[in-house]
Parts: C-alpha cells; structure tokens; sequence
C-alpha cells in the first residue's frame, strides 16, 4: 500500500507483538512465543474514521495500545503525523502523547474514583503544563458543556454519573488536549442501546467539528457500518481484509469477514435464516488464493495484504 | 396450556437507598411451545420478572407480589420445599448471561451436570453419566466425554454456555428461561447458540422466555415481544407486527436507534436523557420525561396496559 499524498495522522508499519509463552512446567520450563499481533500495518487517514473490528483475542486491542505506545511492539513502526515515535524515550515521546489520545471500553475504571469530573477533565492540561489552574478549570467546565453535561458536574464524583455520562467525561478528557487521533477501543459496548446511540452521534459530532482522527476499536459491526470511513478485519493477530466500510459490508472477499458479517442478527424477523457455520480451519481453507502469475509480480514481491478492488485489500495465500 | 402466567407482578428491594421499586405492575403470559421475547435497557426489570418466575431472588431483601403468578399451573408464591425444587428444573430452567460464574469452579462439568439429573430422576451412575454425554453431544460439543472431565476454567464461553444449555435441558423442562445468553459472547459465537437455543426449544416442544436488550436477537428468535421500561411493560405483540408497525413511542425510537441499518456514515436517531431511577421513578409513565409526544396526563397518571389490536398490547395515552 502506497501513503495517500497528505500525511497520515497515524500509521502502523509491520507492527507485531509476541509474548512469551510458557510451555509445560517445572524447573526449567520451555517457552514459546504467543503472537498477538502479527505483522499489521495500518494508515489512518487525517479526519477519517477507521474501524478495526474482530472478535476477543483477535489483537485489535493490543493494537490499539501498540499505537498509543502504551505496550511497546516486538517490531515495527508506529508514525505520528509522519513522524516515527516507536523509539522515543520517554521524555521525547511526551509532546506525542498530547496527539494521541484514548477512550476505554469501561469509563467506570477509567475515572479516578477521588476527583471530581472538572479535576478528571482537567488533568491532562496539568501534566502538559498547559494554563493556570483557574484557565484548566475553565476550559475542563467547557468541555463538559461541549460533551452534552453542564457545568454544574464538575464538582460530581463519578459514581455519580450513569454509564453514558461517564463516557462523555472520558471522551471530555481525552480531547481536551486536542489531539489530532483518538483511539477508541469498544467505548460503547458496555451501554445501553438508546446510550449508544448518543455517545456515536458526540464522536461523530466532534470528529466533525475537530478534524479528528479515530482509530475505532469494536466487534459491532452494526456500529462500525455507521460510524466508520474503512474498516480492517482482524483475525488470529493478523489483518485479513481492509476496504472501504461499503465495500466490507457488500463485498467481502474473505472467508473470515464472510462469516463475521452473516453472524449478525437480523434486524428485522423477516430476514431470519439457517446459517451454517464454519470452523477456524474451515474459515483459514476459505483464504483466497492467488498466484502470482494472477497478480502479474515476482513471488518475492507479493505482498501479503493484496489489492483486489482499488483500496481494497485482502490477505492471500499466495502460490508460487 | 399457560405455561406462564403473570398478573400485576411487583417486585421491589429494600436498600440503604431507599425501596428499589424493580417491576412495578407487570403482566405477561407465556403458551406451551411459544418464545416470548422480553426486552429492555439495563434496570429495565427485565431479569428480576424472570427471577422472580423462579423465586430465585432472596427474600428480604426482595419483595414479590402479584395478583396470579403461575409455572406450569402451580402457583409459584404458595410453593414450599419440595414443590418449588421441581419447579426449578422440571417445570423451568433458566441459563445465565454469564457461563463462568454460573457453573462452580471446583467441580467438573459432568459432576455439575449430574448432579442436577441426580436431583429430579434418580438413576445410577453410568446411565447419568451416559445421559450427560448425551446431552453435550446435542448441544454440538465435540468430544462429549472430555468435556464431562473438564473443569470450566478449561472451557471457551461458547462451550460453557453449550454445557449450561445441556444443563437446562437435562431435566426436560417445559418453560426454559434464557436471560441475555449471548451477551458474553463474541458475534460468530452468539448467531450459533441462538440457532441451537431455536433449535432445542422445537425439538423439546419448550416454551421460551428470552431476555435480551438486542433487538437483533429478537428479530432473530421469537415469536412474540413484550417491551420494558422502568419497570412496566410498554407494548407487546408478534415480533413481525412490533418491527413493522411498532404503536408505543418507546419502541419506535428504540427501533429507530439501532445502527447499521442503512449504508454509509451517519448520525443515528439517539433517545435523549436517560433511564429512570428506580428508587424515585417518575410518576406517571416511566417513560415521559424522554418522550416527544408527552403531555401533562403523561407525567400525572399511568397508562393502563391495554389491547390496541390483535394480539397488541400497549400503555400509552397518546394511542388513542
């Protein structure tokens, strides 16, 4: 894949991660290596919405923390607005942290149970040293007017709030430094339906109006259609498909997308099927295979990731 | 046959709070071989009303009241000892939202399994442990006879949930709850168990009660929909009739708000406010502070759960 001609606000380069793997017990166990993330590169435009969707265990969440940077990759390359941070210690890596900023799936823990919401909010403008504390006060009581609260939160604690509020404090928080990307990571699936449907619209509002960058964590692919400019698949650790979010939803390639796509319910009684299901393996057979004759290059350049519609992007086996 | 019948249910918790008023006037049958859906937000009184249909709740703190509350024509506020005992599991059985904690961790799936067989037909030890194989191969596990052995901590939530379906099954009961059985559960894995949960509840001639908030999984399983709000229900009907021409404000904008049902980026209709508190509920219908069609007769009276049409019920006062 080639870099679109404006800079990207976050790229992943080859990003994987391993840990070790203890393998039996004893004095002297054997360790192999457990790959959650494998080889992914990822370009997330510059006011785009991209949306990494895959089940538990897939890595899409060891993903989204390797591009904060909050777990260091095993190899690879994670670029800011252009800029490579993947080796920056930590005094350099600071002036990054302000851009890249984060949601968590549960506000509840993500809060600070002993501050109150103008000190949550505030909090990040205090570590970047940025304004007197009247000014960081200030613009913390703003935020939680522009996130849909009113001032009068900012001296509430957290338990105070209900799930959807808490997730505006956390969303306050996170863009207060304005940063130019936000990951995301499954920020509405602890919430009730009519909830969710608001904390979508208030990213969708402030994505709009900050020229925001979100990097969209989720396994709700009904959310992910509405919200997401593209989308890659995860599956195992590894990115098996990634198009633009019409394309994925009306024409998948592979076997892995197929199969999440037709396991969403139906959303209406009439569209009630049979399905059948498919294993692990039977989904890993399902691949696409394609040789590099087909693909008009030498075998040594086939990437692994490969084009099958312009911006749409499949993972094949590739034959000799 | 009612299989359940319910009539003017209130349960309530007396908490350092105050009363949690949880249902508060409910009413909802459900007929041999049918599926009910029930569903509703977080603290909607969705899973008290079934815990309640099981006397599963500890009294005090909870209180239950009804004018008529029936499983299988006995009456479940009279029942004592041994008569409640055959109602929980002869009469209905119920499978929770979360397979890990509902099974015992120190015990293997076949003891667990056993032992609820041991309770309601007494038999030796092979035929039970022959008839617990049994039940996990109808459940779709592989390998039926390592499961037995197996501990939970060793098992996937997907299989967990199949061990407990097997469970509920074991004591072919003719009512069996499932309260949220997918929630836990990752996309692929959910569509499998609601299409074995259909399946199951045909082949045992079972009537069904399913607990959800995903309207997805309702359009996917059942018959027939009861809607909860605040404690109350606000309409019921046939699934198809509920999704095409849904009558009460409530459900039109919680079928309004889900995502995905259209292509492309878009803002979703969003509920606003949020769900009542169920220690001060507001008077009148619960749902009214949220409503755009509310009036002054909204907030001051509740409206009676009355037929607006075949098969159809709804509390509002605006359907006039």
């Amino acid at each position: 894949m080639t870099a679109p001609t404006p800079i990207p606000a976050l790229e992943l380069r080859h990003i994987s991660k391993t840990y070790p793997l203890k393998l039996g017990g004893g004095l002297f166990p054997r360790f192999g290596e457990l790959h959650a993330v494998r080889d992914v590169s990822l370009i997330l435009p510059q006011n785009k919405i991209l949306g990494l969707v895959g089940e538990s265990g897939s890595g899409k969440s060891t993903t989204g923390l390797l591009a904060l940077r909050l777990i260091e990759p095993s190899s690879g390359a994670i670029l800011v607005g252009g800029t490579d941070i993947t080796a920056l210690d930590h005094a350099a890596l600071k002036p990054y942290r302000r851009k890249l900023q984060v949601v968590f799936q549960d506000s509840y823990s993500a809060l600070d149970p002993m501050m109150t919401l103008a000190q949550i909010v505030a909090e990040p403008l205090h570590i970047h040293g940025l304004g007197t504390a009247r000014e960081q006060t200030e613009l913390a009581l703003d935020w939680l007017i522009r996130v849909g609260l009113d001032r009068s939160y900012g001296s509430r604690y957290p338990h105070e709030l209900s799930g959807g509020q808490r997730q505006r404090v956390a969303i306050a928080r996170a863009l207060i430094l304005r940063p130019t990307v936000l990951v995301a990571d499954e920020p509405t699936s602890a919430l009730d339906v009519s909830v969710k449907a608001q904390i979508i619209n208030l990213l969708q509002d402030l994505q709009a109006e900050m020229g925001l960058s979100i990097l969209f964590i989720s396994h709700d692919l009904s959310v992910v259609r509405s919200l997401t400019d593209t989308v890659a698949v995860m599956f195992n650790g590894r990115i098996v498909e990634q198009a633009a979010t019409e394309a994925i939803f009306t024409d998948a390639r592979h076997g892995y997308t197929r199969a999440l796509l037709d396991a969403i319910p139906a959303l209406n009684p009439r569209d009630r099927r049979k399905r059948a299901f498919l294993s692990r393996d039977q989904i890993e057979a399902g691949t696409p295979r394609l040789s590099a004759h087909d693909l008009n290059m030498p075998p040594s350049e086939v990437a692994r990731l490969v084009p099958v519609a312009p911006n749409h992007f499949v993972e094949a086996v590739v034959a000799a | 046959m009612r299989l359940l019948d319910v009539q003017n249910l209130t349960v309530s918790f007396t908490q350092h709070e105050g009363v949690v008023q949880a249902v508060r006037g409910m009413t909802l049958h459900v007929d041999e071989g049918e599926s009910l859906g029930i569903v509703g937000e977080s603290g909607a009184g969705k899973s008290v009303t079934c815990m309640a249909a099981l006397r599963l709740l500890r009294e005090p703190p909870a209180r239950i009241r009804a004018d008529r509350l029936t499983l299988g024509g006995t009456d479940v506020l009279k029942a004592r000892g041994a008569d409640l005992a055959r109602l929980r599991g002869r009469v209905a059985a119920m499978i929770f939202q979360d397979p890990m904690t509902a099974f015992d961790p120190s015990f293997t799936i076949g003891r667990q399994i056993g032992e609820t067989i041991r309770a309601h037909r007494p038999a030796a030890k092979a035929a039970i442990r022959a008839e617990g194989q049994a039940l996990l191969s109808r459940v779709e596990i592989q390998n039926p006879a390592a499961i037995l052995d197996s501990y939970p901590h060793q098992l996937s939530g997907g299989m967990l949930q199949r061990a407990m379906i097997a469970m509920a099954l074991s004591c072919r009961p003719q009512i069996l709850f499932a309260d949220e059985p997918t929630t836990a559960l990752d996309v692929t894995i959910q569509a499998q168990i609601l299409q074995l949960i259909k399946e199951v509840q045909v082949e045992f001639g079972m009537g069904l009660v399913m607990v959800t908030h995903d309207l997805g999984v309702v359009a996917e399983t059942v018959d027939r929909v009861l809607v909860m709000y605040g404690g109350r229900a606000m309409e019921q009907g046939p699934v198809q009739d509920i999704f095409d021409a849904p009558a009460h404000p409530y459900t039109k904008a919680l079928l309004a708000s889900i995502p995905g049902r259209t292509s492309g980026r878009q803002r979703l209709t969003e509920i606003k406010g949020a769900s009542p508190n169920p220690v001060n509920p507001p008077t009148g219908c619960p749902f009214h502070p949220r409503c755009a069609l509310a009036d002054p007769h909204c907030a001051a009276e509740m409206p009676p759960f009355r037929t607006i049409g075949q098969g159809r019920d709804a509390a509002c006062w605006r359907l006039q």
